[in-house]
């Protein structure tokens, strides 16, 4: 891949990947805009850039992610995903044919989401200046009617649904970017979270709100939802599942597992009386075999997250305030 | 006849100060009056000048116990009098001084004479108090400081106590807990099915049940303890099950210092500490081995306080051997202070709860003491001090208003008002809930208290600490001005505001040693050689920074910190080859070290640090000391300091080889011989003692001399000693005593805790001088 000098024939070259991998009817309009019609209704829309180190990891690479991360972006808001669009910043020299791997991995997992790419861009950059592969991918879906999910609607006495076990994607990235040979080789978990979020939309639309514990991990996925909800939140350190092979990494490189992020959990606040079922419904569904209601929201004008440690304690679960440096004198 | 106007600031309400004067002036002959206002109390006086002068000579020689005068003005009165007598006049309104509040104080010798005088009305109940003792802070939720302010609000006085709440000669006019048996509060036992169990006498009843080893959840003063006989190993042992706390020391209440002397060496300043009107707990060597062994499983030292309420004194009366009194909680929680709060939390934990109706408004820890040289020092400021105010040295702005945040463990908050830094009691862990809580509750209600209204907030360069994260968020919601202090500049700033030293006052040399704190460039600083004013603050040295490879899981398990020295200083294969049959490297070998190595490599979550609380817990792993984990915080350094004792002055001229490295103009203590001196001995499997003792030495040698180097190279001639590291009492008073042979003013924190308690006061302090500069 060469940058600048390539011109048309390097275009066309690029362009056949995405064309051949990515392929759709909208693609092929060959415009500079896809056009499609929509439904009368809401729609969302949510953009995310994928930067990442290591390209592959064990569980995916940044094509994939790309599509999981944003498609679970548009469906935290109970939509059923639509579209996406893909913009690359390609580093000068990048093998053409690890780009084709990840255009092959995008494109499978936008099919497995039932959407796909239908615009896309693509620019090179000088040596140097860019770190392999960055990808953006913006994505559009429609909300059902009946459904309000929104990161301000929890309310004192809703459960907390957690969808299965912490810290994977982060344990899995560092072990593998920082080459650190566990016992285990522990596998990220980004999945798209369309059809778990359907199965639970099909229980209830009385969902209050649902989000992805991306950066920052379950911890500050809470406090977000706690201050823009303005409550308090408890949860229970014994019900909150982590592999432990994740745990024993997490012992080992001194990170709290709730702060360590996740491509493919979602979080899940909901009236009690629903809260059985909706958790039923997820452990049916493969991503959410593992769900456990790990919490309730309380009222709390200090908006809190605190949890019920394993050892009988309560502490708080606090944001993460710039770098992770022990607090302890 | 001359007349006096005599304007008296300080502790001087509530606490028996106007029947005082009254007496005072009577006996002296003198015509006028006593009264309160916004100020404090004010006396007008006329009488002969000899009459004057003998009165006003008198005042401060006669002061009620709980009275601490800080201001004494007396200016000519040109009027004549109108008073036939002298009189105590009552206040117009309530605009009352900011010092009312006072600090909790021990049950006084007259009341306590009164509850075991068969013939006195309050023979035997539990809650007598009077002007001069009783609870203050502990009860206080508003001011001012009435009855109806107070949680005494529901118990409406009897006559008789009426009576005595309204007669100025009184020793309880206007006290406003004063209560009897008929009108005031009382106690039941509980079991732990939350049934009242009928008895003439709970106290009694209790009593017996100690005796046959059962756990009871006491509401005492400022909190809940669980209570069980401290010779009864099997009591004890259940205790620390149930309490999930398996090795920190529990501290053990005695009827009297000669029980006291029974456990442990009780010298005449601890005495004295012991019996003061603060009743905190003293921390003393242990001797005797009386106490069942699980009281202080890991250590050569016992924390002994003595009954500071009538409920207490009537307890222990009925009893041959101390009690544990740890507090009431689980592990490290804060102590429980609300009846259903304690039923619910200590259910399981105590056999049965001993339980009052009087609510405890504010929660009050145990304050802890402990010995030093000739004085005392205050490692825990709690009951019976705060919210006692420090005067500020000379210089500061007495018009400013400053919030400082504290730390995050031990924290306490300070408040400067008029001059005045007040400090709060000691609050807890704040990632702890409840301590969380009452952090922000405590805030609120020291600033209602204090009529207070922050200029400047002042937080730690931390940005993760709790405190400056609150501190940021009051800032930004009332747009005050936030300042940021680097931690060790605190602790120093704490020190010298305490020992009275000037705004102006010439900077001081400094060994600040504790865990870790916030450096600058984001650099975790905890082993560092400062010079400092109130202003500035200039780093000259420090500990050799090493990695502490997990970060936080680095100061749970000491075994990352020898790895850290030995893998930082050495090849460690080579090392670990050379040493292959020590304890310590077989333990690490079977360490992931290949994954620490590449965190240490790749800076992942690896902080370097210059922490002496890391060093510490180093060598602590080396020996054998809990390398694993530790179970409290500063454990491994404690134990380590223990083994050192009793070879520490036979190895006094033993310390081993160190080096003072220069680098960029700064001073770094190398300890790369120590370590291999270390394990050599232990490889010829030297005695333990031995060898804790002369690492000991190292660290005192090496810091004397690179202080004694940085005096002369400053001029500098006052060392300030402060960290939480330097609760380690070889350390402090080794390094105090050399630095003082070569003629130097060393000072360490005395009224304020050397660990993170007492930072909060350096906060308010630096803040403030900036502002005056
Ligand atoms: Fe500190
Ligand atoms: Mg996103
Ligand atoms: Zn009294
Ligand atoms: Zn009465």
């Amino acid at each position: 891949l060469s940058h600048g000098s390539g011109g048309r024939a390097m275009a066309q070259l690029i362009a056949s990947i995405f064309v051949k991998h990515l392929d759709n009817e909208l693609l092929r309009q060959g415009n500079d805009q896809a056009l499609f019609n929509v439904e009368a209704g809401r729609m969302v829309m949510s953009t995310d850039s994928h930067v990442i180190t290591p390209l592959f990891f064990p569980g995916g690479d940044i094509g994939s992610l790309a599509i999981h991360g944003t498609v679970n972006d548009v469906v935290m808001s109970g939509a059923k995903p639509l579209y996406l669009s893909a913009g690359f910043i390609l580093e000068e020299g990048y093998p053409l044919a690890e780009l084709e791997k990840i255009v092959i991995s995008m494109a499978a997992a936008a099919k497995q989401a039932g959407t796909a790419v239908i615009t896309g861009d693509t620019k090179v950059v000088e040596r140097g200046k860019g770190d392999g592969v960055f990808i953006n991918t913006c994505g559009i879906g429609v909300v059902p009617a009946g459904v309000n999910i929104s990161g301000n609607r929890a309310q004192a006495g809703d459960a907390i649904i957690l969808s299965g076990s912490i810290g994977d994607h982060g344990v899995a990235i560092m072990s593998s970017r920082e080459n650190l040979q566990f016992a285990t080789t522990i596998i990220s978990d980004s999945a798209s979270l369309h059809n778990l979020v359907a199965d639970m939309l099909d229980v209830t639309k009385d969902i209050h709100c649902l989000r992805d514990p991306t950066r920052g991990g379950l911890a500050t996925s809470l406090n977000e939802l706690a201050a823009q909800s303005a409550v308090g939140m408890v949860i229970e350190e014994q019900k909150i599942p982590i592999k432990s092979a994740v745990r024993a990494a997490c012992e080992i490189l001194g990170l709290d597992p709730l702060y360590v992020a996740n491509e493919g959990k979602l979080v899940c606040i909901c009236p009690a009386e629903h809260a059985a079922s909706i958790l039923t419904t997820m452990q049916q569904n493969p991503l959410g075999k593992n769900a456990a209601i790990i919490g309730k929201v309380i009222s709390d004008d200090n908006h809190f997250v605190q949890m019920n440690t394993a050892f009988g304690g309560q502490r708080i679960v606090d944001w993460l305030a710039g770098e992770q440096l022990p607090r302890i004198c | 006849m001359p007349g006096k106007a005599i304007r008296v600031r300080g502790t001087v309400q509530g606490v028996g100060f106007r029947p005082f004067i009254w007496h005072l002036a009577r006996q002296c002959g003198l015509k006028g009056g006593v009264w309160n206002d916004e100020q404090g109390v004010m006396i007008h006086a006329w009488g002969s000048s000899a009459q004057l002068q003998y009165f006003i000579r008198q005042i401060p020689l006669q002061l009620p116990p709980l009275a601490n005068i800080l201001v004494l003005e007396t200016t000519e009165l040109t009027t004549r009098s109108e008073h036939n007598s002298f009189e105590i006049i009552a206040s117009q309104q309530h605009a009352f001084a900011q010092t009312m509040i006072t600090a909790d104080a021990a049950t006084c010798p007259e009341c306590l004479a009164e509850i075991n005088d068969p013939h006195n009305r309050r023979y035997q109940y539990p809650f007598t108090n009077c002007t001069h003792c009783g609870p203050r802070l502990s009860i206080i939720k508003a001011i001012p400081y009435d009855r109806c302010n107070t949680s005494m609000a529901e118990f409406p006085m009897c006559p008789a106590c009426q009576a005595e709440y309204d007669a100025p000669d009184n020793r309880r006019f206007h006290a406003q807990a004063n209560c009897c048996s008929d009108c005031g509060p009382e106690i039941w036992l509980e079991d732990a099915r939350l049934q009242n169990i009928s008895s003439t006498d709970p106290i009694i009843q209790a009593a017996l049940l100690l005796q046959q080893g059962q756990i009871i959840a006491i509401k005492g003063l400022g909190g809940f303890h669980l209570a069980c006989d401290a010779n009864n190993e099997m009591a004890v042992t259940r205790l620390r099950q149930g309490k999930k706390r398996y090795a920190k020391p529990f501290a053990l209440m005695a009827k009297n210092s000669q029980q006291v002397k029974e456990y442990a060496q009780l010298g005449n300043i601890e005495q004295q500490a012991l019996t003061d009107k603060q009743a905190p707990i003293i921390i003393l060597a242990a001797q005797g081995k009386k106490q069942a062994h699980s009281v202080a499983p890991a250590e050569d030292k016992l924390g002994f306080m003595l009954p500071y309420t009538p409920l207490h004194y009537l307890l222990l009366q009925h009893l041959s051997s101390p009690l544990v009194m740890t507090s009431g909680n689980l592990s490290d929680e804060p102590q429980c202070t609300d009846n259903q709060q304690a039923r619910q939390k200590l259910a399981g934990l105590a056999d049965y709860f001993l339980m009052h109706n009087r609510e405890i408004v504010n929660r009050l820890d145990d304050s802890v003491l402990r010995h030093l040289g000739d004085k005392i020092q205050v490692l825990r400021r709690a009951r019976g001090f705060s919210p006692e105010a420090l005067p500020l040295p000379k210089g500061f702005n007495k018009q400013l208003q400053i919030l400082a945040m504290g730390g995050e463990l031990k924290n306490s908050f300070c408040l400067l008002k008029d001059g005045m830094a007040i400090v709060s009691q000691h609050i807890g862990d704040l990632e702890n809930v409840a301590a969380q809580q009452d952090y922000r509750q405590q805030i609120k209600r020291y600033q209602q208290l204090f009529d207070f209204n922050a200029d400047i907030i002042a937080v730690d360069l931390h940005p993760g600490y709790l405190s400056t994260q609150y501190g940021e968020q009051l800032a930004q919601e009332q747009s005050i001005s936030l300042l940021r202090v680097q931690h060790h500049h605190a602790h120093i700033a704490a020190c010298i505001a305490e020992h009275g030293l000037a705004i102006d006052t010439p900077a001081v040399l400094a060994a600040v040693f504790d865990g870790s704190g916030m450096g600058l460039k984001g650099e975790l600083w905890g082993g560092e050689f400062m010079l400092a004013d109130y202003v500035t603050c200039q780093r000259l040295g420090h500990l050799q920074k090493v990695p502490m490879p997990g970060g936080v899981q680095a100061i749970r398990e000491p075994w990352r910190n020898a790895y850290a020295q030995l893998a930082h200083n050495f090849d460690y294969t080579a090392i670990s080859k050379e040493f292959a049959d020590l304890d310590i490297i077989r333990l690490l070998e079977t360490k992931p070290l290949s994954i620490l190595a590449t965190m240490i490599e790749n800076k992942l979550n690896s902080p370097l640090s210059s922490s002496c609380g890391r060093w510490f817990d180093a060598f602590a792993a080396l020996l054998g000391i809990c390398p694993e984990q530790i179970a409290f915080e500063g454990q491994a350094a404690i134990m380590l300091e223990s083994l050192a004792a009793s070879e520490f002055i036979r190895q006094q001229d033993n310390a081993y080889d160190y080096a003072i490295e220069s680098s960029h103009n700064i001073c770094v203590l190398n300890f790369r011989t120590l370590l291999l001196a270390v394990l050599q001995d232990l490889q010829q499997q030297r005695n333990k003692a031995v060898i804790a003792a002369r690492i000991h030495h190292t660290l005192i040698s090496a810091s004397v001399a690179l202080l004694l180097k940085l005096s002369a190279q400053t001029q500098t001639n006052t060392i300030v000693l402060s960290g939480g590291v330097f609760q380690n009492k070889l350390l402090l008073e080794s390094i105090t005593q050399q630095l003082q042979l070569y003629g130097k003013a060393v000072l360490s924190p005395q009224k304020y805790p050397v660990n993170d308690g007492g930072i909060a006061l350096g906060q308010a302090l630096i803040a403030a001088s900036i502002q005056v500069i």
